[in-house]
């Protein structure tokens, strides 16, 4: 077992956990944060990606140990009082049926609009290439995006 | 006090309801469910797609830390009975006992042979690791037409054949005789995998002898008398809960092996267990859907007119017949006519076992399968004509002026529009501009040729009639439920038989309501998806919730009204036949001012001190209705697509839709449902294929290998509608959750082959990827295949 600590979604944990235990299996299983689901065992469908010291990842490829001392934030800790402008968008043009990408697909926008605050559709489609969705055929999450981009960005700090 | 105009919310482009917790990870999947002291549970699945079970040993798994109990099928046998198949669609079928764990011999990679169960899931596959299992490997049974040779391996003694089913009209001989244009082709439905986003999982909680199972399910009600009936358990002790669910697409219309197992492994030890499945596992052991080889010909007049159509059918079943497997491809039986008329018609098919998955619904079940053999060969046809393909289907379609029409296969079509649908679609398309546009580069030897894919489609929904159900022999009725709950608030609770897992019910039952019971879309609350709180229903599959359970709901609005008349008379002091309802109101006829609202009549039902003699102090209301008829939406796709001669590379340039799904409740979901569907027939027409190695081990486990397109890998769709009301329900709507997928398959290829068509390519096999499309092109030139 090894000891690890890290932050999640504004709150410290520290646990000891087996090396190999995945870091989306910690953030369920021991700190409780089931908002993050899993969609595959091969890191392709990026149901479970979630922010690293601010970065995407698909926390089905990352150790819980690679994640000692760092930052993550999960969908539970994006909305912060209100809506953050991506869950609006979502919402307001039905870029989500099911729901099951959905945080993964948000969190990996998040990132995208981060980077590129203005996306063209293209960019967005390139972006958003390692999420799957099997409900919406994508076109309303990619009008979600390209809605929310400028706002989102300027949400995250981002400088265009 | 008068109730105040409102807009109607039928129509109304509403977001959400079930948004809030799902933008915000606040899901109530099967897999966040946490109950004090539960274990995990894992499968051990069988490597060889076909073999005899010399022995299974658990004894090195139970010695783990950590693990509970490991099991093999022996532990089980006594108790664990037989999967069901509810659709024996023949006298004589062939229905294979379906044990959920395999005793004697596995006949698919992937069937479950033992499971341990652990306090965590790493100590429970670390544990499936010390499980030893003998086999005796046995001939893998891959291809359906060697399945049905002489002297071929068995995989059931009884042999490969399930059943052989035909139907028809007209005289077949007359239309095929002396016909001046006949068309044969054969086309291949490849093997898919829905691949819902959320994988399957099950709880089971036992108390005392009661259960409640919690599984990623669409269909919470059947599986609870499923359960019961395979089990013993007595019903009324099972409680089936379908929480929040990742999407089903059909996969989760099933009765599954893990589901009845994980009951039995919580009934044995008398604690909670939780089964999981990975994405691998679930790729190799839901059920898949498709795989067919479609024997068509067509007899045609030299101006088009079709005289007959005769499609001879093979279906793979998989190892075992599922929940409905052999009643999916007999769905297609009265769709492969689609909009045409014609004088004569028959179908065969016979259902064949493989060492392979079962399959079973899938999105359109059946009906994508039908839609696309015709249409391809609609095309085909028109090919061979040289007419365009648009005038054939023209030449041949039910005209609107025709309708309500009854069928070669039978079906009486209340309504529809097929010309309004495809003026619109060429229109947004501007399909004489790519047709010129087409010619200059054929012309000129482009390499990059230009194709334009037509699909005009119907499709039977709403499953259905309960009579005509059981005159096909399937094993349940059509009919849905619904109640409603007046609060003495004046809110409304609403429960629905229906068990949605991504269309949105919250929200569009809630707008029904709204507008019959003349409340505010927000005062409505929607249950559904668990025995106990929705006691009865059918639930969500065939695209039957809105043209089944939405009007469940007006009769169990139209109740409430009828019970609130006579309170609201009571206390207005004067004759119910003096009452007059405008939408959330009961008033006076000539006296408006006179009137009580509903909250009001709710409230005084409550309290029940001014009830007239006799009358119960209830506003609630149960309706359940069983249509007469199936709903057929309809639509033209057209789709635009780029080949690149050189490389095989196919670009989807333009992709328009036309649908017509009569009244539209929500055009946001109408739309989302539209969008999903055309998506996920692309994928079958472009990516996606369940491929087996010649041992019969699944090569697409996960999906990296199985390629569920991304947003790189698809166009913007162009949508539009036409409305041409349903007249067999009061709503006038049609079902919309398969439509698209029904359509868009077709309209691919089509495109494809239409690009290619002058340099001598007929058919492609799905799905097109660019080595296929190069190989045909290559074949066609006179190269190597």
């Amino acid at each position: 077992m090894t000891k690890i600590s890290m932050v999640i979604d504004g709150v410290r944990y520290e646990d000891e956990v087996e090396p190999r235990m995945l870091l989306v299996h910690y953030l369920r299983e021991v700190a409780g944060r089931i908002g993050t689901p899993i969609g595959c065992d091969t890191s392709n469908c990026g149901a479970c990606t979630v922010l690293l010291d601010g970065l995407s990842v698909k926390s089905c490829s990352v150790l819980a140990v690679q994640a000692d001392g760092s930052t993550v934030q999960t969908i539970q800790g994006l909305a912060n009082g209100e809506w953050h402008p991506l869950q609006r968008a979502f919402h307001e043009e039905h870029a989500l049926q099911c729901g099951y990408c959905t945080p993964g697909m948000i969190m990996a926008a998040v990132d995208l609009v981060r980077d590129n605050p203005h996306p063209t559709e293209e960019q967005v489609r390139e972006g958003l290439e390692g999420n799957l969705c099997r409900c919406t055929g994508y076109q309303n999450i990619i009008r979600a995006v390209l809605r929310a981009a400028g706002s989102a960005a300027e949400h995250e700090g981002a400088t265009s | 006090m008068t109730a105040e105009t409102v807009a109607p919310e039928i129509g109304k482009r509403r977001t959400r309801k079930e948004d809030a917790r799902l933008v915000t990870g606040q899901t109530n999947w099967t897999d966040n469910i946490q109950l004090p002291g539960l274990l995990h549970v894992a499968f051990l699945r069988s490597p060889q797609a076909h073999a005899k079970i010399l022995s299974v040993d658990v004894s090195g798994a139970r010695q783990l830390p950590g693990v509970i109990a490991a099991f093999s099928g022996a532990d089980f046998a006594a108790e664990q009975g037989s999967l069901p198949c509810a659709w024996p669609v023949t006298p004589d079928i062939v229905m294979p006992a379906h044990p959920p764990m395999a005793v004697d011999e596995v006949r698919y990679t992937g069937e479950i042979v033992a499971c341990v169960v652990a306090r965590d899931r790493y100590a429970a596959a670390d544990a499936l690791e010390r499980i030893d299992v003998e086999y005796e490997t046995l001939p893998a049974v891959l291809d359906m037409r060697a399945a049905l040779a002489d002297g071929a391996p068995k995989v059931h003694e009884a042999g490969n054949k399930s059943f052989e089913w035909v139907f028809g009209n007209g005289d077949m001989d007359a239309a095929f005789r002396d016909a001046p244009v006949v068309l044969e082709r054969t086309y291949r439905q490849q093997r898919l995998i829905p691949c819902a986003m959320e994988p399957r999982a099950a709880v089971c909680a036992p108390v005392a002898d009661e259960f409640t199972l919690w599984s990623a399910t669409q269909i919470p009600h059947v599986l609870r008398v499923m359960l019961a009936l395979v089990t013993g358990i007595p019903e009324h002790k099972l409680r089936v809960v379908a929480p929040d669910v990742g999407g089903g697409f059909g996969s989760k219309l099933q009765v599954t092996a893990e589901e009845v197992l994980t009951l039995l492994i919580a009934r044995k030890l008398g604690r909670p267990v939780k089964w999981a499945e990975s994405r691998s596992e679930g790729n190799l052991s839901a059920h898949h859907g498709r795989d067919q080889i479609q024997q068509i010909r067509i007899a045609a007049d030299a101006d088009g007119r079709l005289r007959g159509l005769s499609v001879d059918l093979l279906a793979d079943m998989g190892a075992y017949l599922m929940l409905v497997t052999p009643g999916v491809p007999l769905l297609g039986a009265f769709m492969f006519n689609a909009i045409y008329k014609m004088d004569a018609y028959s179908f065969k098919c016979t259902g064949v076992f493989t060492t392979k998955t079962p399959t079973d619904a899938y999105r359109g079940a059946g009906r994508p399968e039908a839609t696309f053999g015709i249409e391809h060969a609609m095309d085909d046809l028109a090919a061979q004509l040289g007419m365009d393909p648009l005038a054939l289907r023209e030449r041949n379609w039910i005209q609107h002026s025709e309708f309500p029409y009854t069928t070669v296969a039978g079906l009486t079509y209340d309504s529809g529009n097929y010309e309004a649908a495809t003026a619109k679609a060429v229109d947004l398309l501007g399909y004489a501009d790519l047709r010129k546009e087409q010619q200059a580069r054929r012309e000129s030897g482009d390499p990059v040729q230009l194709g334009i894919g037509v699909s005009t489609y119907t499709e039977m929904c709403g499953l259905a009639p309960s009579r005509v159900l059981g005159s096909l022999a399937y094993g349940a009725g059509g009919w849905e439920h619904a109640s409603v709950r007046m609060l003495p608030t004046g809110k409304v609770e609403v429960v629905t038989g229906s068990s949605a897992h991504g269309q949105g019910h919250e929200t569009a039952w809630s707008q029904i309501v709204a507008d019959k019971l003349g409340v505010p879309f927000e005062d409505v609350r929607v249950l559904h998806g668990d025995t106990q709180v929705a006691p009865k229903g059918m639930d969500t599959y065939g695209s039957r919730s809105l043209t089944v359970g939405g009007i469940a709901l007006v009769g169990a609005c139209e109740k409430v009204i009828d019970k609130a008349r006579v309170i609201a008379a009571g206390l207005l002091e004067v004759s119910a036949d003096d009452l007059e309802w405008s939408p959330g109101r009961w008033s006076v006829r000539g006296d408006p001012e006179q009137g009580k609202t509903i909250a009001e009549i709710a409230l005084a039902t409550f309290a029940a001190h001014a009830l007239p003699d006799g009358v119960e102090p209830s506003l609630d209301s149960d309706a359940t209705y069983d249509p007469d008829n199936f709903s057929f939406p309809h639509g033209t796709h057209l789709c635009a697509a780029e080949v690149d001669t050189e490389t095989g590379k196919v670009h989807l340039r333009r992709y328009v839709a036309v649908d017509d799904v009569g009244n539209v409740v929500n055009p946001l979901i109408v739309d989302g449902q539209v969008h999903g569907g055309i998506a996920q027939g692309i994928a079958q027409a472009l990516f996606e294929e369940a491929a087996y190695d010649a041992d019969g081990n699944l090569l697409t486990t996960t999906l990296a290998d199985y390629l569920v397109p991304s947003a790189a890998d698809l166009p913007t769709f162009e949508t539009d509608r036409t409305e041409t009301p349903a007249t067999t329900n009061p709503l006038g709507v049609k079902g919309v959750g398969e439509a698209g997928t029904i359509a868009s398959t077709p309209a691919v290829v089509n495109a494809i082959i239409d690009a290619l068509r002058p340099l001598g390519v007929t058919d492609i096999e799905m799905p097109c990827t660019p080595q296929r499309v190069w190989r045909a092109i290559n074949v066609a030139k006179g190269g190597a295949a």
